[in-house]
C-alpha cells in the first residue's frame, strides 16, 4: 500500500459576509463601535462556508483532479491547503513540502529584466537561489526567451510573459505541487507543453492537486477524481467517474427552461411557454436521426400584431451558422389575434449534421419591422452528429463544420467520371 | 554494475543527509512511524490548522525563507531608480538636498544655534537617524498592501514582507554614513571612541521604526486610512525631534515633553558619537530603549495576530 502524502479531515473554511463592509470601514469607525459594543457585533455579519467538513486522502505520486462548478469550493481549497488563508476548522496533514501554483506569474514585477524576475519569482515560489541557478538554462529553454533575458517584462509579449511564468513554476520540486487553473493560458501549442511538462512532474513521483474546468485536462493527466459542491465532497473515485458525476450532477440540477432564459419581451406579447422538440429545457440532446427542430411557443397577446418565429444556430463563440426565418422566406408576417396563441414552426436540419455542441437563439418578430421577443442561446444543442461508415461522427470542433455537404445527383458527372477513368 | 551502485548509495545518503541537516519545513514539524513499519525513516510531516491567536514568531522558517528576503530587498532596491536619468546618483542626492533645504532655512535664515558646529554638519547627522527611522516605518507600513498580489496567491511568512524594508534603509543609511564623513573631513571635524557606538542608536532607531511597521502594516490590511496618517505623522515626528534644533536650544520647560519621544534622545546619541556635542543622558536612553522593546513586542504580536486574516481581507 502506498503512503498517504495529504490527509485532510473535517476541513471547513468559513467567510463573513458583512452586509456593511465591516471590512473597509474606517480606523474611527472601528474605535467607535469598540467603545459602544466591546463584546463585537455580529448581527450585520452573516457566515458563508465555502468548505464544509472536507475530508480525503490522496496517495503519493497520485494525480487528483478536483472538479466542481465555480464556487464550489475548489480554490478555496487550494488556498488553504497552500497556507494562504487558515481553516476554520479541521486539518490537513501534508507529508513534504507543498508548491502551489495558483497564478502564473505572481510577483512577476513589470519593470524587473526576465532574468531578474525568473529569480524574484523563483524566490517567491519557495525555491532557493542554488536551485534557480541550477535550473536556470532548463527555465529559459522551456520558456524560449533567451534573446529578451535582459529586458524588462513590461516589454514582452503576452505569449512571452506567461511562458516564462509557467516555466519558471514548472522547474518548482515540491513534493506536493498544487495547480489551479493555470493552463487556461497561452495558445494551443504551449498548453499542450504544459500538460506535457505537468506529466513529467507526476512520473517523477510526485503527488499533484490539479483543479481545472477542462474536463480533457482531467482526463488525460488525472487517475482519480474529487468533486466538490457547495463547499461539500459530492463524489471520490476514479476519474472517469468522477467527471461522469460532475457532468450528471451538473445537468440534473442546474438546467432551466427555455421561457426562463428570455432576454426581451415586450409588454404587449406574454410568454407562457417554449417548447423545443416537446422540451422545455434548456438543454437538447440531439440524435443522429434527428433531423427538425420543432419549436413552439405559447402565451399571450394585448393587442392584435403581426409576428413570426425566426431562428438561428451558433456555435460557443457566437458565431452564426444558420438562419431561420419564415416570414423572409414567404416575405408575409402572419397575423395573430389579441388573445392566447400557440405558434409552431419545424426547422429542417441539414441531412448530415456535425457532432458538436450548438445554440438555437429564436424570436418573435414582425419582420423587417419590429421584434416582440428574444431569447438568445434559448437551447443548447449537443448534436451526436452523423455516423459515417468507419463509425465516427466528424465534429464541429473538429474542424469540420456545421454540416457536410451531399453528393449532388446528377447524372452526366458520374458518366464524366466515368471517361475520365478509362482514357 | 559496481559503479552504479556506488552512485545509488550515494543518493541515498545525501536524501537522508538532507532530511536530517534542513529543517524539512516550516511550522510544526513532527515525524511519524509509518505504519507497516517496513520504512526505517520516520516520514515528516505538517499540519494546516487555525493557529492560536497568541502564536509566536519562529525564526526558523523566516531563516529558510532568508532567500525570499533578500530577493525582495533587492528588488525593492533595484526598482527605486529604474528608469532614472541619473540613477543610483539620487541615492546620495536625496539626503544632501533634504539637508541643504534643512540648512538654508534653519541655519541660515533663522539662524537656530547648532551646539558649535557649521549648522549643515548639524542637521546632517540629526538627519541620518531619522531617515533610518522614517525610511524603514514609511516603507515597511506600506508593504503587505504594496505586496497584495503576493499575500493573495501564494505563501510564505508574511514577516518576510516587512523585514525586508530594512535593507533599502540600511542601504541609504551606508551612503548617507559615508557622506557624513566626508562632511566631516571637509568641516575638519575629527572623530574620536564615540562613533563606535553609533551602531548602536541607528539599530535602535530602526527597531522603533520596525516594531511601529509591523503594527500599521497589519493594521492597514483592513484599516486603509493608516497610509494617508503615516506621512503626517512622520512629518509632526521630524518637528518633534530636534534635527533642525540641539536640544540644548530648547525651552527648559518643553525638555521633558520632548524626551517622551524616543527618537529624540537617540538623536541627541547619535550626534554626541559623530560631533562630540549635544548632552546624553543615560536615563533617557534607558527610556528609549525600553520603547524600541515595547514596540517591538506589540508590533510581532499584532502582527501575527491579523497575519491570520491577511489572505481573506487584503
Amino acid at each position: 500500500m502506498k503512503d498517504v502524502a495529504i490527509s485532510i479531515r473535517g476541513l471547513s473554511k468559513a467567510y463573513t459576509i458583512s452586509h456593511e463592509n465591516i471590512a473597509r470601514r474606517t480606523f474611527g469607525e472601528a474605535v467607535m463601535r469598540r467603545i459602544r459594543r466591546p463584546l463585537g457585533d455580529r448581527r450585520r455579519a452573516e457566515t458563508f462556508w465555502a468548505l464544509r467538513d472536507v475530508s480525503f486522502d490522496v496517495q503519493c505520486g497520485e494525480i487528483v483532479g478536483v472538479i466542481g462548478r465555480n464556487g464550489a469550493g475548489k480554490s478555496t481549497l487550494l488556498k488553504v491547503l497552500s497556507q494562504i488563508t487558515e481553516p476554520t476548522s479541521g486539518k490537513i496533514r501534508v507529508y513534504g513540502h507543498v508548491g502551489s501554483l495558483l497564478e502564473v506569474g505572481t510577483g512577476f514585477h513589470a519593470e524587473l529584466t526576465g532574468r531578474e524576475n525568473i529569480f524574484l519569482n523563483g524566490a517567491i515560489l519557495g525555491m532557493t537561489r542554488r536551485q534557480i541557478r541550477r535550473q536556470f538554462d532548463a527555465i529559459v529553454d522551456f520558456a524560449e526567451v533567451e534573446k529578451f533575458l535582459d529586458t524588462p517584462v513590461k516589454r514582452y509579449s503576452s505569449g512571452m510573459y506567461v511562458r516564462l511564468a509557467f516555466a519558471v513554476a514548472a522547474h518548482l520540486e515540491p513534493e506536493i505541487l498544487v495547480v489551479d487553473e493555470v493552463l487556461a493560458v497561452g495558445d494551443a501549442e504551449f498548453q499542450r507543453k504544459c500538460l506535457g511538462k505537468m506529466r513529467d512532474v507526476a512520473r517523477g513521483g510526485r503527488t499533484v492537486l490539479f483543479v481545472s474546468h477542462n474536463m480533457g485536462a482531467i482526463r488525460s493527466l488525472c487517475q482519480s477524481g474529487v468533486v466538490l459542491e457547495k463547499g461539500k465532497v459530492a463524489f471520490i473515485g476514479g476519474v472517469e467517474e468522477a467527471v461522469a458525476a460532475y457532468r450528471s450532477a451538473g445537468t440534473i440540477e442546474a438546467d432551466p427552461t427555455i421561457a426562463s432564459l428570455i432576454t426581451q419581451c415586450h409588454p404587449n406579447v406574454q410568454i407562457e411557454s417554449i417548447h423545443v422538440n416537446e422540451s422545455p429545457q434548456h438543454t437538447l440532446e440531439l440524435e443522429s436521426g434527428a433531423h427538425q427542430l420543432d419549436v413552439s411557443i405559447q402565451g399571450v397577446l394585448h393587442a392584435d400584431l403581426r409576428m413570426d418565429i425566426e431562428a438561428w444556430i451558433t456555435d460557443s463563440n457566437d458565431v452564426t451558422l444558420a438562419y431561420f426565418s419564415a416570414a423572409h422566406t414567404s416575405g408575409v408576417t402572419r397575423r395573430c389575434e389579441k388573445g392566447t396563441f400557440d405558434i409552431r414552426r419545424s426547422i429542417a436540419l441539414p441531412r448530415m449534421l456535425n457532432a458538436g455542441q450548438y445554440f438555437l437563439g429564436m424570436r418573435l418578430t414582425h419582420h423587417n419591422v419590429c421584434g416582440w421577443m428574444e431569447c438568445a442561446r434559448a437551447v443548447q444543442i449537443r448534436a451526436e452528429g452523423t455516423p459515417t461508415a468507419t463509425g465516427q461522427a466528424l465534429s464541429y470542433s473538429g474542424g469540420k463544420g456545421f454540416f457536410m455537404l451531399d453528393e449532388a445527383v446528377a447524372p452526366e458527372c458520374e458518366a464524366r467520371f466515368e471517361t475520365a477513368r478509362l482514357s | 554494475m559496481a559503479d552504479g551502485d556506488g552512485v545509488l548509495v550515494l543518493r541515498m545518503n545525501i536524501a537522508e543527509f538532507q532530511s536530517i541537516v534542513i529543517p524539512a519545513d516550516a511550522g510544526n514539524d513532527r515525524r511519524e512511524a509509518t505504519r507497516d513499519g517496513s520504512h526505517a525513516k520516520p516520514r515528516q510531516f505538517k499540519d494546516i490548522e487555525r493557529r492560536s491567536r497568541w502564536s509566536m514568531i519562529d525564526p526558523r522558517e523566516i531563516w529558510q525563507y532568508r532567500d525570499l528576503l533578500f530577493v525582495l530587498a533587492m528588488r525593492d532596491v533595484k526598482l527605486r531608480y529604474r528608469q532614472a536619468l541619473l540613477g543610483v546618483c539620487w541615492v546620495v542626492l536625496q539626503p544632501l538636498l533634504s539637508a541643504g533645504v534643512f540648512a538654508f532655512v534653519f541655519g541660515h535664515v533663522l539662524k537656530t544655534p547648532s551646539d558649535g558646529v557649521p549648522y549643515m554638519v548639524f542637521c546632517f547627522a540629526g538627519m541620518l537617524v531619522f531617515n533610518a527611522f522614517s525610511g524603514t516605518l514609511s516603507r515597511s507600513s506600506a508593504c503587505i498592501v504594496g505586496n497584495s498580489q503576493l499575500i493573495s496567491k501564494i505563501y510564505f511568512p508574511r514577516l518576510v514582507l516587512p523585514l525586508s524594508t530594512v535593507f533599502a534603509t540600511l542601504i541609504d543609511f551606508a551612503v548617507g554614513l559615508a557622506l557624513m564623513f566626508v562632511i566631516l573631513a571637509l568641516g575638519r571635524i575629527g572623530l574620536g571612541w564615540r562613533v563606535l557606538l553609533l551602531p548602536a542608536w541607528i539599530v535602535l532607531a530602526i527597531g522603533l521604526a520596525v516594531g511601529l511597521g509591523l503594527y500599521t502594516c497589519a493594521a492597514m490590511v483592513r484599516y486603509r486610512d493608516l497610509q494617508y496618517v503615516i506621512p503626517v505623522l512622520l512629518q509632526l515626528i521630524l518637528y518633534a525631534s530636534p534635527i533642525a534644533y540641539p536640544m540644548s536650544a530648547a525651552p527648559a520647560h518643553l525638555r521633558t515633553w520632548l524626551y517622551l519621544n524616543p527618537l529624540s534622545s537617540l538623536l541627541e546619541a547619535c550626534r554626541w558619537s559623530l560631533l562630540g556635542r549635544g548632552a546624553i543622558s543615560g536615563p533617557w536612553i534607558l527610556y528609549s530603549v525600553t520603547c524600541v522593546i515595547v514596540s517591538l513586542l506589540i508590533g510581532a504580536t499584532a502582527f501575527k495576530r491579523l497575519e491570520r486574516d491577511f489572505a481573506d481581507v487584503i
